[in-house]
């Protein structure tokens, strides 16, 4: 009996051994640039590497078939943890790595940053926006706004838009992201005189009442309610406001995109919610549209969001970066790391993407480029 | 009469301690010399640092749960003690002492001295709890630390360390740095852990928990173990051994802590989440209850796997828990283990007739 079970799980483990080994059979050219990328593909925060793996891939496949510089991409796994996180980059070196793409997650990418900016590899993150990453390191730049700058534009938009009165923040005080846009939120909009009436905080994304937050800032009378949270505990939240029957305007952060494709969720909920996100997928531009075309076509429409945007722009960038300086498949990572920040940081290099035309970096490796407002009318982006 | 000698010599040797410390070291002497030559890839240099930590949370988790035999789930909650402390001293001891292992070796004193008196809150519940009872609230204990952990902020300027719950009210002056910053974790330390320092630290893991085990105390708290009432009975204070069993444990763990927590330029308090504990967990039961050199070897190799298996992509971790179950399978199962056993004597064992031979050579010279 044992030993069937033992024989059964055996052939199953080498069955798997093959199916893994067949889909890693790419031929490695010698010619190839070779990028390492660094995300979670597994665990909590799969969704967000994932994506911004498979935006990086459809960028690279369309590099590769203009000819002239030819990318090899090589996403490992980090779980969103440092310390895997540092394994996977450093298993990324034994591949003799050039370029580094990611991390995908702030906590991880935080980690890493520390190991390139010692080791000398250019490292270009999709979406790790704390300011944690580039400070003090000048090979880190970031493709997304920093959690501050984040903070300060919304404090900006709401004041400038005359969105309400009374404010209310509601944050996660676990998580960097949530707590540094936060505070940044709050410490602006105190400055530009405006009447913060409650900080209401949760601990936890796995959160499911919200009733004891929302009633704290009904009581403090705020008219507007700024959510700087992920689109799960936001789309929870959402209907317990709707229950109550507590209707401030609700004004999202970039981490609340996404929350129209969740599964189960009532769009109609979402109705008037205005959010910032750099990537709008029903935008008309062409460039925009062929993306979502190839997107859609190889990965199908779950995961087109801002992540898989920010990442297809940050292969693009790399690649204006490298045609401008001559990279070649043989030019040592070092020597890459200096002509590379060069370039970033010089005052003519700008990058037109889906997240934004004219994008520049700063000398610190932070992005500057125009925020972007959405509302959600009739279950869709409208851009404002 | 002398070759049945040798063999009593030779199955003691096996069980004894000697070959638990002599593995230890033999070890490191190999991985430090190839590491200084450079013929470590940079996977495995990259492993060697976060071994020495999860060897010694192993050992020591093991003290409570095989030992001591109480289930505890909250021990990543003492790492983060550990990590926690053990960043903020070397930040703050920077200045002072810029020899590296010296201020390494504080921070995990220090470490270690703070989990173990956070151990002491923890162990008033442990001494009126058992089993899986005891098991909830370690796992309570892990949470709130991790929770604590998220809204703690220290900083330091020119009129010395503040400490404060929320970033505002840390009232920094001007030029001050942040050493821990709530959710953002610990950022900017220095990477001062090493080989070697791992290597110490685990020496001396060993030398207090084997001897432990083999004293006094250590017959103690197993007989405490075996039955509790009968250990009463013979005049074992409960409340003693307990608490020494469990500090002893809490202890090592903050000091692994504080050498994890200095191998990489930031930590946060999510790292040490359940998972962990958890993961500290399938070190020891993989190992074997109670066996300390299985509790190593099985924390070295768990460590590795999931890095070996990177070449398998979106299987890595599918690939990964199979290995886990079938392992666990053939080590532990009461009818699996002879199978494997007599497989091995019948099948592998006689394909290597070269060592046999050779040994018979020299037992005849």
């Amino acid at each position: 009996m044992y030993k069937k079970i033992f024989a059964i799980m055996m052939a199953a483990a080498m069955m798997l051994t093959c199916l893994a080994g067949c889909g890693n059979d790419k031929p490695a050219s010698s010619a190839t640039i070779k990028i390492g990328g660094i995300g979670p593909l597994t665990g909590d925060a799969a969704t967000y590497g994932i994506a911004t793996k498979q935006g990086a891939e459809i960028a690279v496949a369309e590099i590769n078939a203009k000819g002239g510089i030819q990318f090899e991409l090589n996403f490992q796994d980090d779980e969103a943890d440092g310390e895997k996180g540092v394994n996977a980059y450093n298993a990324l070196k034994d591949w003799d790595m050039q370029i580094l793409y990611g991390c995908t997650t702030t906590g991880s990418c935080v980690a890493v940053a520390g190991e390139t900016y010692a080791d000398r590899y250019f490292q270009l993150t999709p979406s790790a926006s704390s300011t944690d990453v580039t400070n003090g390191k000048d090979n880190v730049f970031q493709m997304c706004f920093t959690d501050p700058n984040q903070g300060i534009a919304a404090a900006d938009y709401v004041k400038a838009n005359n969105l309400g009165t009374k404010l209310a923040v509601l944050y996660n005080n676990s998580d960097a992201y949530s707590t540094g846009i936060a505070n940044a939120f709050v410490a602006r909009a105190k400055e530009l005189g405006m009447d913060v009436v409650a900080e209401v905080t949760f601990p936890d994304d796995k959160n499911t009442d919200y009733s004891t937050q929302l009633n704290q800032a009904k009581d403090a009378g705020a008219d507007m309610m700024f959510l700087p949270i992920y689109y799960t505990p936001a789309s929870l939240m959402l209907a317990q406001a709707k229950d109550m029957g507590y209707a401030p305007t609700f004004f999202g952060a970039d981490g609340m995109d996404g929350i129209l494709a969740l599964e189960g969720f009532d769009a109609s909920l979402a109705e008037g919610l205005m959010l910032m996100t750099p990537f709008n997928a029903t935008a008309t531009d062409t460039r925009t549209q062929n993306f979502v075309k190839a997107y859609t076509e190889k990965y199908g429409a779950d995961l087109l969001n801002q992540f898989a945007a920010d990442g297809y722009d940050c292969i693009y960038a790399i690649y204006e970066a490298c045609q401008k300086n001559g990279i070649t498949a043989e030019s040592k990572p070092e020597e890459i790391c200096e002509k590379l920040i060069a370039t970033f940081t010089s005052a003519d290099f700008t990058i037109d993407g889906l997240t934004g035309s004219g994008m520049s970096w700063t000398t610190a490796g932070e992005i500057s480029k125009t925020p972007m407002v959405v509302e959600i009318v009739n279950g869709a982006y409208e851009t404002k | 009469m002398a070759d049945k000698m040798k063999k009593l010599n030779f199955k003691k040797f096996l069980k004894g301690n000697a070959l638990t410390y002599l593995m230890v070291i033999v070890a490191y002497v190999i991985l430090f010399v190839m590491q200084t030559l450079g013929l470590l890839s940079n996977s495995l240099s990259g492993f060697l640092v976060p071994i020495c930590a999860y060897v010694v949370m192993a050992v020591s988790l093991n003290l409570t749960v095989g030992i001591m035999g109480e289930l505890s789930l909250g021990h990543a909650g003492f790492m983060s003690v550990g990590a926690y402390t053990g960043a903020v001293c070397s930040a703050l001891l920077a200045d002072l002492i810029p020899f590296a292992p010296l201020r390494l070796a504080i921070a995990m004193v220090g470490g270690g001295i703070l989990a173990g008196l956070v151990s002491l809150i923890v162990v008033v519940p442990v001494l009126r709890l058992r089993g899986d009872y005891l098991a909830i609230v370690t796992l309570a204990f892990g949470e709130i630390i991790r929770n604590i952990m998220q809204v703690i902020y220290i900083g330091k300027d020119a009129n010395g360390v503040h400490f404060a719950m929320s970033e505002g009210a840390l009232n920094m002056a001007e030029g001050g740095k942040m050493i821990v910053r709530g959710p953002m974790g610990v950022v900017g330390i220095q990477k001062i852990s090493t080989l070697t320092m791992g290597f110490i630290l685990v020496m001396i893991t060993l030398v207090v928990v084997l001897n432990l085990i083999r004293s006094r105390q250590g017959r103690a708290i197993m007989a405490m173990r075996d039955n509790r009432i009968a250990a009463e009975s013979v005049g074992i204070s409960i409340a003693k051994y307990k608490i020494m069993a469990f500090v002893t444990s809490a202890v090592l763990a903050g000091a692994a802590g504080a050498l994890y927590a200095m191998n990489f330029s930031s930590i946060l308090s999510k790292k040490f989440d359940f998972n962990t504990s958890i993961l500290v967990l399938v070190f020891v039961v993989l190992g074997g209850m109670g066996n300390i050199r299985g509790s190593i070897i099985a924390a070295a190799a768990l460590t590795i796997l999931p890095e070996l298996l990177r070449e398998y992509a979106d299987y890595r971790m599918l690939v990964y828990a199979i290995v886990l179950i079938v392992v666990m399978l053939v080590t532990n199962n009461p009818k699996i283990k002879p199978m494997a056993t007599k497989f091995w004597e019948e099948k592998i064992a006689p394909k290597l007739p070269k060592k046999k031979a050779k040994e018979g050579v020299v037992n005849g010279k």
